[in-house]
């Protein structure tokens, strides 16, 4: 038997290698410093750790279960593919596991005032959700051109109670609604907590987020066993643990667990939008360079000058030009591969699962499927590939079907 | 000597203060800095803040956000702040010049050029200290030394929330000044409290020997004068770009030296020897001969 390395990242100071790190102004030095303090005794807290666990099995309804895509592996006639239904969860994405995790921090800090950004809205609305439980005012930062195409989950944070605020700097989106929030946290640094959304930001959130989305790989090593062998398949790990990769934040989740398992392929698709080389994509570990933003050193989309580039994708939660500290790493030492799929093999995966397994995904998960796909007809009938089907596809409703055409009816 | 030191000393020995402007460069116009900058010191200013333009600014308020965009527009990035500042110094080579800006773009700069390019080109083209807002102690040892083997200085922030050891940290490394933020916040956006300046103030000089500036939130020239009380230097910056906006070159020259003008005069009130001759610059056409001297 293989002695399998062991994998101890980050570093002290937050690094994995040259990425991560704690690039921030002074006037947030000692709000992320306190934050560092209560979250590294919180974590080994049996208090905490059992809460959270509590949380997570009756309010999320975890674990989520892995299912089986008979027809869709059939119908590909390659590897079969199984999904990791994240999208089962409350509020509908994987979001809600590290919301929980750092709210009931917040609550531990004695910070009564919730602060966070988001894309397409998942992370806002699981903040706003859990904001609501715990009785905490909650401020959402959305970029204008998110809050106009994802409408459904800006209703659903108002019903929740929160506050969305529509940034208009920049342009409009995820990244300056992140920029946003940072400012509103420099300012009410006292009573705040900023609940970052995936695994970006400065140090200790790259590494915070990730451990509260670990669970989810975490289930899927005790999961997948059982499903092998009802399936009569003699192994442990799938061939393939396959993520979309936008901040990272499930892709991490799902991959970390598997990290030391050196047999076990890790892909994270990145969103090639219009096509990598057309510049209309937010594919930041394939298309970009180290640089820092948002208080950590990654690989993000910048141009000569070391201005942030805007960002497409379809899906708002992939429309990101930098991703988690991580990800640069494991694409460095090699551990992950990280692939892409376009706006259009989203669509086309998006219809293929609601069709084929009555299953709707959201659009970011939908490229997580869209190379699931690709990569199962290449291999045979018996290799195995788990997908993280991150989040359900009802907030993309609108531009579904404004890109689909005739051809599908609501 | 730096000319940062001396200028420093030079105040100290007459019992002023410094005047530090902040504006962004390439606005309010893609070719306006090197002038503006001199209107500046022909105002009063004793050293000069230049920004450099940056795409995500979270330090700041919407004033600068919005100064920086407009920059970006026009293409203003560091090689044009560099080019900018040798402009400039053709014609004044006494008062000193700090970038200041974030991380990102001085990454770059060296990574397609090669490592201490930033720091050779700067220090050619006339920089004395350089800011970055998002390089902490902890992440800045590579930038600052670099800088050193040119003599730049590298210049940190102290915020009213900084703890003791922080302190202790930014003043084992700073160079120039001592930059301190006098609100929790951006930039631009409140009002300083006056005590609270203070407080900060004397926690930070048990420990920094360098001389302090105060920041963030100096939005009227009484308010100046009641910071120059305590501090070393004022900085404006929000304030000053506020005048500015929208306006042709030749109105914003004016207005930027109408405000430092008034600053400057409510600052000298309180120098000792505030004869006449301190009061005010000599005329444009001797931007190298600084009256204080």
């Amino acid at each position: 038997m293989t002695h399998e390395p062991v994998y101890d990242q980050p570093d002290a100071g937050g690094f994995f290698g040259q990425y991560g790190g704690s690039f921030i102004s002074e006037t947030l030095a000692q709000a992320t410093e306190a934050l560092h303090t209560a979250y590294r005794r919180y974590s080994v807290d049996p208090t905490f750790i059992a809460d959270f666990q509590e949380e997570l099995a009756d309010y999320v309804g975890r674990p989520s279960p892995v299912y089986y895509a008979r027809r869709l592996s059939n119908e590909l006639g390659g590897a079969q593919i199984f999904l990791k239904r994240e999208d089962l969860n409350h509020t509908g994405a994987h979001k809600i596991n590290n919301v929980i995790g750092q709210a009931m921090l917040a609550r531990r800090m004695g910070k009564r005032r919730i602060i966070a950004e988001t894309g397409a809205g998942q992370h806002g609305v699981a903040t706003a959700t859990i904001c609501a439980r715990y009785g905490l005012e909650c401020v959402v930062y959305m970029g204008r051109e998110d809050i106009a195409r994802q409408h459904p989950n800006v209703q659903r944070m108002a019903l929740l109670g929160a506050t969305v605020v529509p940034v208009t700097s920049g342009s409009c989106t995820l990244k300056d609604a992140m920029n946003e929030a940072i400012r509103d946290w420099v300012t009410n640094v006292d009573n705040t907590f900023y609940l970052i959304g995936s695994v970006a930001g400065m140090h200790p959130y790259p590494t915070m987020v990730r451990d509260f989305q670990t669970v989810i790989g975490k289930e899927c090593l005790n999961q997948m066993p059982a499903l092998f062998k009802r399936l009569g398949l003699d192994r442990q790990h799938p061939d393939a643990v396959i993520a979309c990769v936008g901040g990272g934040s499930n892709a991490i989740g799902i991959f970390h667990p598997y990290i030391e398992h050196a047999a076990v392929r890790l892909i994270g698709v990145e969103a090639a939008g219009l096509g990598l080389d057309t510049g209309q994509h937010a594919a930041s570990i394939q298309r970009g360079s180290p640089g820092v933003l948002h208080g950590n050193r990654s690989l993000i989309l910048q141009d000569d000058m070391g201005q942030v580039q805007q960002t497409h994708s379809i899906s708002a939660g992939l429309d990101y030009p930098g991703v988690g500290p991580e990800h640069a790493w494991l694409h460095e030492i090699g551990r992950a591969e990280y692939v892409s799929a376009t706006d259009e093999e989203a669509l086309g995966a998006f219809h293929q699962l609601c069709r084929m397994e009555g299953i709707i995904p959201a659009l970011e998960a939908s490229h997580a499927v869209a190379y699931a796909m690709r990569l199962a007809v290449t291999l045979p009938r018996n290799r195995t590939i788990l997908v993280n089907l991150s989040g359900r596809g009802d907030k993309d409703m609108e531009t579904v079907m404004a890109q689909s055409g005739p051809g599908v009816q609501p | 000597m730096s000319r940062l030191a001396m200028t420093f000393r030079q105040l100290r020995q007459q019992g002023r203060k410094a005047l530090i402007p902040y504006v962004t460069a390439g606005y309010p116009g893609v070719d306006i800095t090197p002038a503006l900058m001199h209107v500046l010191v022909e105002a009063g200013a004793d050293v000069i803040e230049l920004g450099v333009p940056f795409s995500d600014p979270s330090a700041d308020g919407p004033t600068i956000q919005a100064a920086s965009e407009y920059a970006l527009r026009q293409g203003i990035g560091l090689p044009q702040v560099l080019d900018q500042v040798q402009r400039f110094r053709e014609s004044d080579t006494t008062t000193p010049v700090v970038l200041m800006g974030y991380a990102n773009p001085i990454e770059r700069y060296d990574m397609l050029r090669q490592p201490g390019a930033f720091a050779a080109d700067a220090a050619a083209a006339g920089v004395d200290g350089v800011l970055v807002v998002d390089y902490p102690p902890e992440v800045s040892g590579r930038l600052g030394a670099q800088l050193r083997r040119h003599d730049i200085e590298l210049i940190f922030l102290l915020a009213p929330t900084s703890t003791e050891r922080r302190i202790r940290q930014v003043a084992e490394c700073a160079g120039g000044y001592v930059y301190c933020v006098a609100v929790n916040g951006i930039t631009g956006t409140q009002a300083l409290d006056l005590v609270q300046v203070r407080d900060t103030l004397a926690r930070i000089r048990r420990h920094v020997h360098t001389p302090v500036g105060v920041g963030f939130g100096v939005r009227d020239a009484s308010t100046a004068r009641a910071v120059a009380k305590v501090a070393d230097a004022v900085v404006i910056g929000s304030w000053l770009i506020e005048r500015l906006a929208e306006k042709p070159a030749a109105e914003a020259l004016a207005a930027a030296s109408n405000l430092i003008r008034e600053v400057r005069h409510q600052l000298d009130l309180d120098a000792p020897e505030s004869g006449p001759d301190h009061l005010s610059k000599p005329e444009p056409s001797e931007p190298q001969d600084p009256s204080h001297v």
